[in-house]
């Protein structure tokens, strides 16, 4: 069992989970992820790691609650355990060499961008970050991000915190106005990192994205997550989840995304309906 | 006087309407009275053809003669003496090219039914004997054994027995391998299997779940940090084949490896899973083999009204065990033989709407000896479904060799194994299972 050493609410429906798992926080590295199933029947659930203490052998999720899967994982308190937790799993982002980079995240992307932040600070590089959420109340992780960022800059749809807009309209003034950078790193939902590469593109301007799709084992067993990069087929969980944006056949991914829209309404539904019982 | 009957006792099973709708098992096994009557069929010939079929060499005459005289407990631990898994092989192996396809009652009827018999003194055993095995005295020596399918759970099971401590490391959330995923609860239920690796726990075997090896530890870490003296590289072949051709990433393309972990590991086919599964009108499953006929079968299960087998040889060369066509057939499955598919057909939201195929024939036969399957010119036809499960085959996973230094594979992605002992062309690594051969059977 995989006790859960931490547990702090980021936003209304963001929740922080430290684990424990000693031999996963010794060879976790920024990008890679984790399958988590909160209790004896659940589903298995992909999270990327949002940050590792080696010394404390802890590893930390965040997650949205979004359907049964995560709302079931949020049920869960301090001392209490999640039951399986596997991994290190994927490739780790590779940053290696690279001394200018900008990081964009979105929503509870943010989460998954900042290891990778965090780990270019500490190389040396020069971090440009830029972070997007709906509005204010969802911001998560600003300290964290301004501590390792040479440049910071939010937004919000609604212009309730920092610019009003989104991510791609601060990227594009950057780029415009020479920023030169090595490399953008983009996290978050599918919409944006399809926008940002479309931002990139014509500057050229090399574009890693960390990809999300549907899995069930997550160690290259079944297929479930693949997609068309460069017109052939990848599989997230071993190929990636990093990939060149440029290649990514965005709309695809989008498409596979909603296999299990109707099942997973009707199932997040039944959770509420169960966690109304328990509450009565 | 032996029972001459030149046929095999018939096993009971589950009429085929009925089964076709649940997940229950499909044969029902022998009783005792049937086991006794079945086992009294072999003639205890001299040269006993049929252990020479075995891959782990039973004494088959030897646990027969005691369930032909009732003494099932006896027969059990003939049996035990070679097999870890009874249960499972006797109910999943193909026995048909294995021992029975040796048995010399088959040259003149059919064959012993040794597979049904080994099944019944397992399950006998099982449900009649509740004595723990002893775990026999250490030898103070360590052995870890990647992966928890049926080829490690055998090599754990020998290794205890020799007084080998031995930890198991599966990275899926149970141990099991395809007994857990692939092969379904009405081939093969699943309480059985976790009996069996219960079995093995007594005996002393550890069984670490949700360790992927290459990840978390690595071979050389198993050396070097945790004290292992050799490693024994069980992975399996998991890694799923795709045809290549258009619209294979539409939703609504399965490979069977994910509709099958679906449905079997994760229990879909419950209404209360927490995994969803499509729910499927009209499914087509490419492919010849006893995983095309459980995916087939499953969506049947799962209430689909039409599901063909798309196979491009025909019904001959099917690689499924006869059985399995056959249990397949009677449940209603379509089988669309000498057809393949070019085309995986979408509709504007990007799901699969049918696929369009083209008819084969038979011409001179490949290096493999299989006849090679031609295109007939002009034969292109559409096939309307709305699921699709590509059931090509795997080959084993490149996770360990990849992170494993010295360890050397062939061009198929099989790990390289000299001489009868299974070893590697790393010192005191071994390998066996599917990650040696490809994807083969369970004994």
């Amino acid at each position: 069992m995989f006790t859960i050493t931490k547990r702090r609410e980021l936003n209304p429906t963001v929740t922080e989970l430290w684990i424990h798992a000693p031999l996963i926080a010794k060879k976790a590295k920024a990008g890679q992820f984790i399958i988590v199933r909160a209790k004896e029947d659940s589903e298995r659930i992909p999270l990327t790691i949002a940050g590792f203490d080696p010394a404390a052998g802890t590893v930390s999720i965040i997650f949205q609650v979004v359907g049964a899967g995560t709302m079931e994982l949020n049920t869960l308190r301090e001392g209490e355990a999640v039951h399986d937790f596997v991994g290190p799993l994927g490739k780790a982002t590779e940053i290696e060499g690279l001394q200018n980079v900008c990081v964009v995240g979105g929503g509870v992307g943010c989460a998954i961008a900042l290891p990778v932040a965090q780990a270019l600070h500490a190389q040396g590089a020069k971090v440009t970050g830029i972070v997007g959420f709906r509005s204010k109340d969802l911001v998560i992780l600003e300290e964290e991000f301004r501590a390792c960022c040479d440049e910071f800059i939010i937004v919000t749809d609604d212009g309730s915190y920092g610019e009003k807009g989104v991510v791609t309209a601060p990227l594009e003034a950057k780029i415009a106005a020479g920023a030169n950078f090595d490399e953008v790193i983009a996290i978050g939902p599918l919409i944006m990192m399809k926008f940002v590469v479309k931002t990139t593109k014509p500057h050229g301007v090399k574009t890693v994205v960390s990809m999300n799709p549907i899995m069930v084992d997550g160690t290259g067993m079944c297929g479930g997550c693949r997609l068309t990069v460069g017109g052939k087929t990848k599989f997230a969980c071993v190929d990636g989840p990093d990939f060149d944006g440029f290649e990514v056949d965005f709309d695809e991914a989008m498409h596979r995304g909603t296999m299990y829209k109707p099942f997973e309404a009707h199932a997040r539904e039944a959770e509420c309906n169960l966690l109304k019982q328990e509450v009565q | 006087m032996p029972n001459m009957d030149p046929k095999k006792c018939p096993m009971p099973s589950q009429e085929p309407n009925v089964r076709n709708k649940n997940f229950k098992e499909v044969a029902l096994g022998y009783t005792a009275e049937m086991a006794v009557t079945e086992a009294q069929r072999c003639l205890q010939c001299k040269n006993h053809p049929c252990r020479s079929g075995c891959p782990v060499d039973i004494d088959i005459p030897g646990f027969i003669a005691h369930v032909a005289k009732g003494e099932f407990e006896q027969a059990y631990q003939v049996i035990a003496k070679s097999s870890a898994l009874p249960a499972v092989c006797g109910r999943v192996c193909p026995q048909e090219n294995q021992c029975e396809g040796k048995c010399i009652r088959g040259i003149k009827g059919e064959p012993v039914a040794i597979g049904r018999l080994e099944r019944f003194v397992a399950d006998w055993y099982r449900e009649n004997v509740h004595t723990k095995p002893q775990a026999p005295a250490p030898n103070g020596h360590k052995v870890a054994v990647i992966g928890a399918g049926p080829s490690g759970l055998t090599v754990a099971g020998d290794l205890a027995k020799m007084g080998y401590k031995v930890t198991v490391y599966e990275a899926l959330h149970v141990a099991g391998g395809v007994l857990m995923y692939g092969i379904p609860e009405f081939r093969l239920p699943k309480d059985i299997v976790q009996h069996e690796i219960e079995g093995l726990k007594e005996l002393g075997v550890d069984i670490e779940c949700n360790m992927v090896i290459g990840k978390v530890l690595t071979i050389d870490e198993l050396f070097n940090d945790y004290g292992f003296e050799a490693v024994y590289v069980a992975s399996g072949a998991g890694l799923p084949r795709f045809m290549g051709i258009p619209g294979e990433s539409l939703n609504g393309v399965y490979s069977a490896n994910e509709y099958l972990t679906r449905v079997n590991l994760m229990k879909a086919y419950r209404p209360d899973s927490r995994t969803p599964i499509q729910k499927s009108k009209a499914v087509a499953v490419v492919g010849g083999g006893n995983v095309a006929m459980d995916a087939a079968r499953c969506a049947k299960r799962l209430g689909a009204e039409t599901v063909y087998i798309v196979y491009r040889r025909g019904m001959a060369e099917l690689p499924a065990r006869k059985e399995e066509v056959e249990h397949a057939e009677e449940e209603g499955i379509v089988f669309k033989t000498l057809t393949n598919p070019v085309e995986v057909l979408g509709d504007e939201n990007g799901w699969v709407r049918g696929m369009t195929c083209v008819e084969m024939e038979l011409g001179e036969p490949d290096e493999s000896g299989r006849r090679r399957p031609v295109v007939k010119p002009g034969s292109e036809f559409e096939l309307d479904v709305d699921t699709m499960i590509m059931a090509l085959g795997t080959s084993p996973n490149p996770l360990i060799r990849s992170t494993t230094p010295g360890l050397d594979a062939d061009r198929h992605g099989c790990l390289i194994t000299n001489g009868p002992d299974g070893l590697t062309t790393r010192p005191m690594v071994y390998a066996g299972g599917d990650a040696v051969t490809g994807a083969a059977t369970v004994i």
